[in-house]
Order: C-alpha cells, then sequence, then structure tokens
C-alpha cells in the first residue's frame, strides 16, 4: 500500500481542498492497517466522498481510499443477508439485492455512499419512524486496527466496540468488510402520494397521521416563504406498490464535470425554483405510483449537482431537536428565512423512537431539517454559527457528516458523550472534523 | 451461457464479468494469483453465477497457454464467450533499456494473446459459434516515446484480432477488438487521472455491450474513437516533434 500526496479527495461541499497522502489498494489484501499506521501520519478511510464537510477529510494525514475495495463477499438469495467489503456502494448493493426481492433496510438520499460509510455515519432515510438507522441492520463488520488486531464486532462479540464503530466516522479503525441483512420488497416501485401543507401546524397534523400508515415519510420545505407563505411545504409519503416488479436503476441521466458559476444559490433562481415547485404540486392530494429512484433518489440523476454551487463550494446544515421542542423549531426556521441564504431544497423529516445502536448516532426522536448555504465566506460562517447556538440551545444536535464549521463547543454540547466515545478511536486514526471539534477553544 | 475470462483479476475483465453475472452464467475464471481469483469468484457467485470455476496460470509462460484453452474446452462443451483480458503495462524506460524486459512486455502483451487466440479460435472455429473478445488498445496506431513497446505489442494484437475476425466470420464466430483509453485501475494508479480517465465499472459496461452487441472494433470510452481520428492524422513531421 502506498500513500502519494493528492488534492484529488474532496468532501461533497468542496469547500476545503487539502492535500493529503493517499493510497488505492486494489486488494484488501494489501490493506496493511499496522504498516501503515507506522508511517508519521494519521490514516483514514475515504469512501465515496458524499460526507458534506471534513468527516471524510484528513488534511495533512493520510487516506486510504476505498473505491476498489467494491467486491461482494456473500449474498443469500433466501434469507436477503448480504456481506460485502466496505468500499462497496449502496448503488452496487441495489443492483444485486432488488432483482432477488430486496431492497437496503435504511436507504440516504443518495445510493452513492459506500457500505463502510453508511455504517460509519449510522445513516438514516425515510423510514426512520418505521425502521430506525442502517445500524440496526448491521449483522457484524470486521474490524482492522493500528495495533495488527484484526476484530469481528456484532452486537455480542466485541460489542462495545460494534456500538462505537457505527456512527464512529470512522475513527476506530479500518472496516474490511460489513455484514448486513436486506429488506424483503413486494415491489421495486413505490406508491406514493404527495400531499400540500400551508403551515407547520398543517405540518404537523399530516405527519401524526401519515408516520402510522405509511412506511417512507419526507417533506420539502419552502425556505424563502415569509409572512403568510411561511412554513409551507410538501409532503410526501409512500410504501412498496405490490405488483412484483423488480426493476433496478439506471445510470445517471447528466453530470456537470466543472464547477458551474454559482447559480443555484442566486436568491431569485432558488426562489422560482420554489415557487415551480411548490405550484407544481398545486392539488392538495396527488397519488401515482414511482420507481424507487426519483423517489429517493432525485438528485442522483445529476452527477456530481453538488458542482453548482461554484468553485467556493457551499455548507449543509442538518439537525434535529429532540421531541417537545417544536417552539425552538420555528425561530430557528425564522432566522434562516429571514437570512434569505437558505438552498431551495429543505427536507424536513420527524425521526421514531427507535433507538440508534450507535454510541455517536445522530438520529434522535424529533424533528429534523437539512438545508444547503452556498459558501460566500464570513456571512455565511456567521449566520451557520448564530443557528448552531440556537440549535444547542434547544438542546437539538448538528449532524457531523453535513457539517464543515461546528464549533468544539457546540460539539461537546451535542454530544457530551464524546469522551466515552473516544476511548475506542484507534490512536492512528482522525480525521479533520475530529481534530476541529476536539481542539482546545479559544477564548 | 459458459464464459471463460483469462486474466480475470484485472479491474476490467471483472467488471465486465460483473455485468454478465446477473445472467446466471457459468464461469471458468483464469488468472495468476490464487488469492484475488478467490475474491473475484466471491464476488461473482454474490451477484448470480451460477458457477464459477478457477484456474491459475500465469500467461507470460506462452508454452502452457495451449494446454491452458484444452482445460477450458474440456471443461465447457461449448464457449460462448471468452474474454482474453490479462496484460501489464510495465516499464517503458525498462524497456527501452533493454532488450530482456522489452521482450518480456511483448512476450506479456502479445505473444501470449497470439498462443491463446490461436488455440480459442481453433476450437470455436470447430464449435462454429460464440464471441471472442480480446484487449487491445488505443496505444497501438501510432508508436509514442511514452510507451512504444507496451503500443507495439497492442498494435499487434489489433492486426492479429483483424485477420481473426475476418478468418473466423465465415464460422459463425465473432471477434472483438477492445480498445480502452484511459481507465482508473490498479494498472493505472501510478498515473496522475486526467479528466479522460474512466472507472473501470464503466469500462466493463461498455467492454459487455461491446461483446452482446457483436461490435467489431469497439472503443471504450466510444470517444476515443474520435481521437484516435484525430492523432492517426497528425503527420509525421509534426508527430515526431511532440512530447506524447
Amino acid at each position: 500500500m502506498k500513500f502519494l500526496p493528492s488534492q484529488q479527495h474532496l468532501s461533497w461541499g468542496r469547500v476545503e481542498r487539502p492535500w493529503q497522502d493517499v493510497a488505492r489498494p486494489a486488494w484488501l489484501a494489501e490493506v496493511d492497517i499496522r504498516a501503515a499506521a507506522n508511517g508519521p501520519k494519521q490514516l483514514l478511510v475515504y469512501g465515496l466522498g458524499r460526507s458534506y464537510g471534513d468527516s471524510c477529510l484528513n488534511a495533512g494525514g493520510a487516506l486510504i481510499d476505498s473505491a476498489s475495495l467494491n467486491r461482494l463477499v456473500a449474498f443469500d438469495r433466501d434469507s436477503g443477508v448480504i456481506r460485502v467489503e466496505a468500499g462497496v456502494s449502496l448503488a452496487d448493493v441495489l443492483k444485486v439485492a432488488v432483482p432477488a426481492g430486496f431492497f437496503l433496510p435504511v436507504s440516504p438520499g443518495t445510493k452513492f455512499v459506500t457500505v463502510g460509510g453508511a455504517v460509519a455515519n449510522d445513516v438514516h432515510g425515510k423510514n426512520h419512524h418505521a425502521a430506525g438507522t442502517f445500524g440496526r441492520f448491521v449483522r457484524a463488520f470486521e474490524l482492522w486496527r493500528s495495533d495488527g488486531s484484526r476484530l469481528i464486532c456484532t452486537p455480542t462479540e466485541n460489542a462495545e466496540l460494534f456500538r462505537a464503530t457505527i456512527g464512529g466516522l470512522g475513527l476506530t479503525g479500518f472496516i474490511a468488510w460489513v455484514e448486513f441483512q436486506l429488506a424483503a420488497i413486494p415491489s421495486s416501485f413505490i406508491a406514493e402520494e404527495v400531499v400540500r401543507f400551508d403551515d407547520l401546524a398543517e405540518y404537523f397534523r399530516l405527519e401524526k397521521e401519515s408516520s402510522e400508515r405509511f412506511p417512507y415519510t419526507v417533506s420539502w420545505l419552502d425556505c424563502l416563504a415569509t409572512g403568510e407563505k411561511f412554513g409551507r411545504g410538501v409532503f410526501f409519503r409512500g410504501e412498496h406498490a405490490k405488483d412484483g416488479r423488480y426493476k433496478v436503476h439506471g445510470a445517471p441521466k447528466a453530470a456537470l464535470p466543472f464547477d458551474t458559476p454559482p447559480l443555484v444559490n442566486a436568491p431569485l433562481v432558488m426562489r422560482a425554483f420554489n415557487e415551480v415547485f411548490y405550484r407544481r404540486h398545486v392539488e392538495k392530494l396527488r397519488s401515482h405510483v414511482v420507481h424507487y429512484e426519483p423517489f429517493f433518489y432525485p438528485l442522483d440523476v445529476v452527477g456530481g449537482w453538488n458542482r453548482g454551487y461554484g468553485k467556493k463550494g457551499f455548507y449543509q446544515l442538518q439537525f434535529v431537536l429532540p421531541e417537545g421542542q417544536e417552539d425552538g423549531f420555528t425561530p430557528i426556521l425564522k432566522a434562516i428565512t429571514a437570512s434569505g441564504r437558505g438552498s431551495f431544497l429543505a427536507v424536513l423529516k420527524r425521526f421514531g423512537a427507535i433507538e440508534s445502536p450507535g454510541m455517536m448516532s445522530f438520529p434522535r426522536p424529533g424533528i429534523n431539517l437539512a438545508l444547503d448555504f452556498a459558501n460566500t465566506g464570513e456571512p455565511t460562517l456567521k449566520l451557520l454559527r448564530q443557528l448552531d447556538d440556537m440549535i444547542g440551545d434547544a438542546g437539538g444536535r448538528v449532524y457531523p457528516a453535513k457539517d464543515g464549521m461546528m464549533s468544539a463547543r457546540n460539539f461537546r454540547r451535542y454530544y457530551p458523550q464524546w469522551e466515552a466515545f473516544a476511548a475506542h478511536i484507534d490512536p492512528r486514526f482522525s480525521s479533520s472534523f475530529w481534530r476541529r471539534v476536539t481542539a482546545k477553544e479559544t477564548p | 451461457m459458459n464464459i471463460l475470462v483469462i486474466g480475470a483479476t484485472s479491474a476490467m475483465a471483472h467488471e465486465t464479468a460483473k455485468c454478465f453475472a446477473g445472467a446466471r452464467p457459468n464461469f471458468l475464471l483464469v488468472a495468476r494469483d490464487a488469492g484475488k481469483l478467490a475474491v473475484v469468484a466471491a464476488d461473482l457467485r454474490a451477484r448470480g453465477a451460477q458457477a464459477v470455476e478457477l484456474l491459475e496460470a500465469d500467461l507470460a509462460n506462452t508454452g502452457e497457454c495451449e494446454a491452458l484453452v484444452a482445460k477450458a474446452t474440456a471443461h465447457f462443451p461449448r464457449i460462448d464467450v471468452a474474454l482474453v483480458a490479462h496484460g501489464v503495462l510495465g516499464s517503458q524506460a525498462d524497456a527501452q533499456g533493454s532488450y530482456a524486459a522489452a521482450e518480456a512486455l511483448l512476450r506479456v502483451n502479445f505473444l501470449s494473446y497470439v498462443a491463446v487466440l490461436t488455440a480459442l479460435a481453433n476450437a470455436f472455429a470447430a464449435q462454429k459459434s460464440g464471441t471472442i473478445a480480446a484487449i487491445s488498445s488505443v496505444a497501438g496506431p501510432r508508436g509514442r516515446q511514452s510507451n512504444y513497446v507496451y503500443g507495439a505489442a497492442k498494435a499487434g494484437l489489433t492486426a492479429f484480432l483483424g485477420g481473426l475476425r475476418n478468418r473466423l466470420a465465415k464460422d459463425g464466430v465473432h471477434v472483438v477488438t477492445v480498445k480502452p483509453g484511459f481507465v482508473a485501475s490498479p494498472m493505472t494508479a501510478h498515473l496522475p487521472q486526467g479528466p479522460l480517465f474512466v472507472p473501470a465499472s464503466r469500462a466493463g459496461q461498455d467492454i459487455h455491450r461491446a461483446i452482446v452487441k457483436r461490435r467489431d472494433v469497439a472503443y471504450v470510452p466510444f470517444f476515443w474513437r474520435y481521437i484516435m481520428l484525430i492523432i492517426k492524422a497528425i503527420p509525421e513531421v509534426l508527430f515526431k516533434r511532440l512530447k506524447l
């Protein structure tokens, strides 16, 4: 395994472009964590670079790029148990699972993440209220540590490391393979209902009614709407159709191969988009059957859409406020709409009560919002710092996988268990994110 | 469907085999390294392959290639697809410094193909069906200072495959000349990855399509056909002064 300096490994937000020593092992047999750890630099595994901030970066350190560690190890078509190398993407899992009548037990909003990344961030999806996080379906994985040990971790074997690695941001060691349980489905198509709502009160009513009846729910919120239109949006809810069709997704239809001028954040463009989007769902309720691709992965259709934010990149903020803090939600949303800096796409989802298995897992019961902010430097950071403080004051937390700027103080407020977690970190692993949020506070 | 893959642990060959796996074929995989072969076999089984058999062989031993093909034809009563994809990029510096290094490169990238393809062609001519695909390269048509020994091997292979296609057409046997451009794979991991690089998965999909659609010459990806038109059109007087 040879490490060469490279500046090509970015995170999805493309704000930072650090130099890192990168190894691209072609086979698991080439990966020698103990030897790599004997080098001068701290290690981190890099998957598909879909983390938005710096949790997948290791500025001045070393990265192990897992792109070629993408082989399936075993797939039981009867039980739906699959074992894969950690660099396998969810898109690749779907290609094998869907024709056999299975689906991901939990899917994030893009299928272009690795299984290792899904574990390291304990990802969640539209079925959080019904199924919990991805980590709940992980049966086992093998963790390679810098002391040369290779540990099989399951909910009962090396259970502490199992809990630390799920949602552990890749800091507990190198995940060689992951075994998880797929979900049997009656169809790869989704019977979807799209419902318009005019304010947050209506949203909460809809949410309550829908989460009992539908395994998948999510909403888009118009973050630019103020005054009477404040809190309007569109609610999506769905379940697998029952038609026995098992069709796999296709390739992306278009791609942005270079950084465009920052068009997508121009306020007028965003306002127009939201208006059109809201109008499109002008009927109160529309129902239809759609393939899983547009339902789960609407943005995957345009490869490299992140480049639409221009050279300076963008930040994403995703946070959850605990149950009972709905009152804290409105002032935060008002601060976002007043700034006019929010993206056209704000995703709103209420997390359910199913406990996450990871020590550092982000999801907890409550209201969860995610949206982008084009990076304009200090004004963007000032707004995000203000929002981070409000989230902390309301007892909420921000999602590390999306974060590129939270302060060490807020991190410790969001994740008071961080020191217990830190005891499980491999001493030779680190990330830009981890160094940032554990840095000594400067007064 | 019976598929023979020679050089099965190469990223391009594996990615091509993956595209076939959903159709539940039988594979016979040939490569040097038993450990890597086992990894590829497990992957193809998980993806749906009916049966996967393995054969260890070092193709650089051209004397063993005939026996290798004999084992394959003994294993499969009929071979529907044979993909020949082994090879090494080698070091141009070594190859221009010593004949021994150049010969080693020609042996793996050209002579072993001749040895395997001669035996395969005769087997396919006898069964009067099937498709043979072999990996040549865009490095072939024009010798460049940065890799002309590798290029010479691939140029020879391209000519050989053209002749084979011509010879076997009357028997209903199809021959695909695959000409990849820059493919991101372990073979090219040490090179700076410019904008023309495509992932091995994309190359595999293109090769799969070329085999299924019985293309004669497949550029991978397609745009290399046009790049090569330009490269071939540059007058030698000019070409020899370029840093290529």
